[in-house]
């Protein structure tokens, strides 16, 4: 029997059991604070032409990973970018969390009608292929950091709702909830007080999953030409270096390892957070 | 006036296969103060009946009265009035309290419910684990540092907050070691010789039930075969069901074990889906006859005082 024995304490030491989620996190803390800092370290506007154009890495110490097709310093526009793409995937993620575990605790706990109803529209959005809706819902509303954001939380909360709900439907008839409903506590105390922090472990590792998905989408829209033309995501630096492939690949490329080890990393830290919020899966 | 009295109580769930008439008909009545004994096989009732009263499965038909009030027609806040008369104590000490609630929020919860003040709760907390003997720092721990009968004990405190009149305790021992069970009995006991509260005490653990019982109602599928007084029941069983079921007990004293007739019953309870017609018993008594497989017995006053329902005592 399973019986949710994890001290906080403890936690912190089973992910760091997970080498690789170790590392991930690591990595993903020097991109937060890249973020964080991008206006310390690089106090002028990153879309601001500074050189020559297209130098190459190396070539101009003064811009250690060159500059792009304008004479922009690239490592500027990657410190900068890096805000951008995590903010994204941050809020992309919490709006999915909220709409998937509000519909999947709802589905869940009360089963029935309001469950056939919700999941049959959780499919719906699922038989939708994800990028088209993302580009659909974004050429719709307008190609602003707040709409691409919701567009990318629209078709990733899915996952989280069927996850909620399975774990909702476990819980529910446990005799705790049934304590609480015998001295009439109401439905929605019930599910907000008693369950949803039972439920929450593996919706938070699927969480921390959508945030590396939110950032792959936001990269191709904006590798499309539709991302905010006002901020330098990651995904708009690869798109405006495409034209140049052949000959500066590294406009595209630089952005691009960017973009591959944060989505990794944070791959890695969900792994390393399911080893330490779900110890009864550790072993599989 | 019977502090709870049910009549023709009937639940019914509605599965794949058909319609599970899992209480079928039963009337009993509880007087104040009185600990009831209700036992039967796994897969009988029992322990949906003891959920009926709490409003946890909706109930199909007949009356639950509470203190001279049905309880179906309450609204809401009435029912909360009628839940702090009646308590539950769930059967598994793991998984009735929230793992990642302290055990003090946990007692604390019908308190904070019922608009208790914060410093008021706090103190009823404490007494709550005195009372149940538990140290007052238990309040600030979480249910998994507590050994099985520590929180069957936490769960008894729960049930104790508001004191209520009436704690239907759902197979309150059946999971604890034998060694902790005494314990918590005992407890039980303590509890109501201190507080009068009354017990409708659900087990299939006889031993457990002829040490706490007043009185006992048998149950087979969903019916109630017989009720009377613990001694009338375990001197003389006049139903057939009831006298099987005490034969199966096994007795400490082997000479007293060998000496005594037993009528050992065949075959598996029917499927509640699928009950026999007639009397539900009729498929594995040994006095059955066609009488039996057509009309239904419905509950009488026999020869040992107590009432049980069969055509044949």
């Amino acid at each position: 029997m399973q019986r949710f024995e994890f001290p906080r304490f403890e936690f912190v030491g089973r992910f760091a059991r997970n080498r690789g989620a170790l590392v991930g996190a690591c990595l993903i803390l020097v991109v937060a604070l890249m973020a964080i800092f991008a206006s310390v370290f690089f106090p002028t506007d990153p879309l601001r032409i500074v050189g020559l154009p297209e130098l190459w890495p190396g070539e101009d110490p003064e811009f250690p990973l060159g500059t792009d097709s304008l004479g922009r310093d690239i490592l500027s526009m990657i410190v900068h970018g890096a805000r951008a793409t995590l903010l994204i995937g941050l809020f992309a993620s919490a709006v999915a969390t909220i709409i998937g575990v509000g519909v999947g605790a709802i589905a869940g706990y009360f089963g029935g009608w309001v469950d056939e109803v919700s999941m049959r529209a959780a499919e719906l959005f699922q038989t939708i292929p994800n990028l088209i809706f993302v580009l659909t819902i974004v050429v719709i509303l307008g190609s602003t950091l707040t709409n691409i954001v919701i567009a990318i939380g629209i078709v990733s909360w899915t996952p989280i709702a069927r996850m909620t709900r399975a774990e909702f439907l476990s819980l529910r008839d446990r005799e705790f909830v049934q304590a609480c409903r015998s001295m009439g506590m109401s439905d929605f105390r019930i599910i907000v007080s008693e369950i949803l922090p039972n439920a929450l472990p593996p919706v938070i590792v699927l969480s921390s999953l959508v945030v590396a998905g939110a950032i792959l989408f936001e990269s191709a829209v904006s590798f499309l030409g539709l991302g905010d033309p006002n901020v330098a995501s990651w995904g708009r630096l690869v798109g405006d270096g495409r034209q140049l492939i052949r000959s500066s690949w590294y406009i595209c490329a630089i952005p691009g390892i960017a973009i591959m080890i944060t989505v990794l990393c944070l791959n890695l830290v969900g792994d390393g957070l399911n080893d330490a919020l779900n110890p009864k899966l550790r072993d599989r | 006036m019977s502090l709870l009295s049910l009549r023709d109580v009937r639940v019914q769930f509605n599965t794949a296969g058909g319609v599970v008439r899992a209480v079928n008909g039963v009337s009993l009545d509880l007087a104040v103060g009185e600990t009831l004994g209700l036992v039967g096989e796994s897969g009988c009732g029992k322990s949906t009946l003891g959920k009926a009263i709490m409003k946890l499965v909706p109930v199909a038909g007949g009356e639950i009265v509470v203190e001279g009030v049905d309880i179906a027609p309450l609204n809401r806040e009435q029912l909360t009035e009628m839940r702090r008369k009646v308590q539950m104590i769930f059967q598994d000490p793991y998984g009735s309290l929230n793992p990642r609630s302290t055990v003090g929020r946990s007692v604390a919860q019908p308190l904070v419910l019922a608009g208790w003040k914060a410093d008021a709760t706090a103190e009823r907390v404490e007494t709550l684990l005195r009372w149940v003997g538990l140290p007052s720092d238990a309040k600030q721990r979480y249910p998994h540092e507590f050994s099985g009968g520590q929180r069957q004990r936490i769960g008894i405190a729960r049930a104790l907050a508001l004191s209520p009149k009436l704690i239907i305790c759902d197979e309150p021992v059946s999971a604890l070691d034998v060694s902790v069970r005494a314990q918590v009995i005992n407890l039980l006991e303590d509890l109501k010789s201190q507080f009068g509260v009354s017990y409708l005490f659900i087990s299939h653990d006889l031993s457990v039930v002829e040490h706490i019982a007043d009185r006992v109602a048998v149950m087979y599928l969903g019916m109630l075969f017989e009720i009377g007084g613990r001694d009338q029941i375990w001197k003389s069983p006049q139903h057939p069901y009831t006298k099987a079921l005490l034969a199966a007990a096994p007795i400490a004293n082997p000479k007293l074990a060998r000496a005594r007739q037993r009528t050992v019953l065949q075959g598996e309870l029917p499927s509640p889906l699928n009950p026999p017609p007639g009397c539900p018993f009729n498929s594995r008594c040994p006095m059955a006859q066609d009488r039996c497989r057509v009309e239904k017995p419905v509950l009488r006053p026999v020869s040992n005082g107590a009432q049980a329902a069969c055509h044949f005592v």
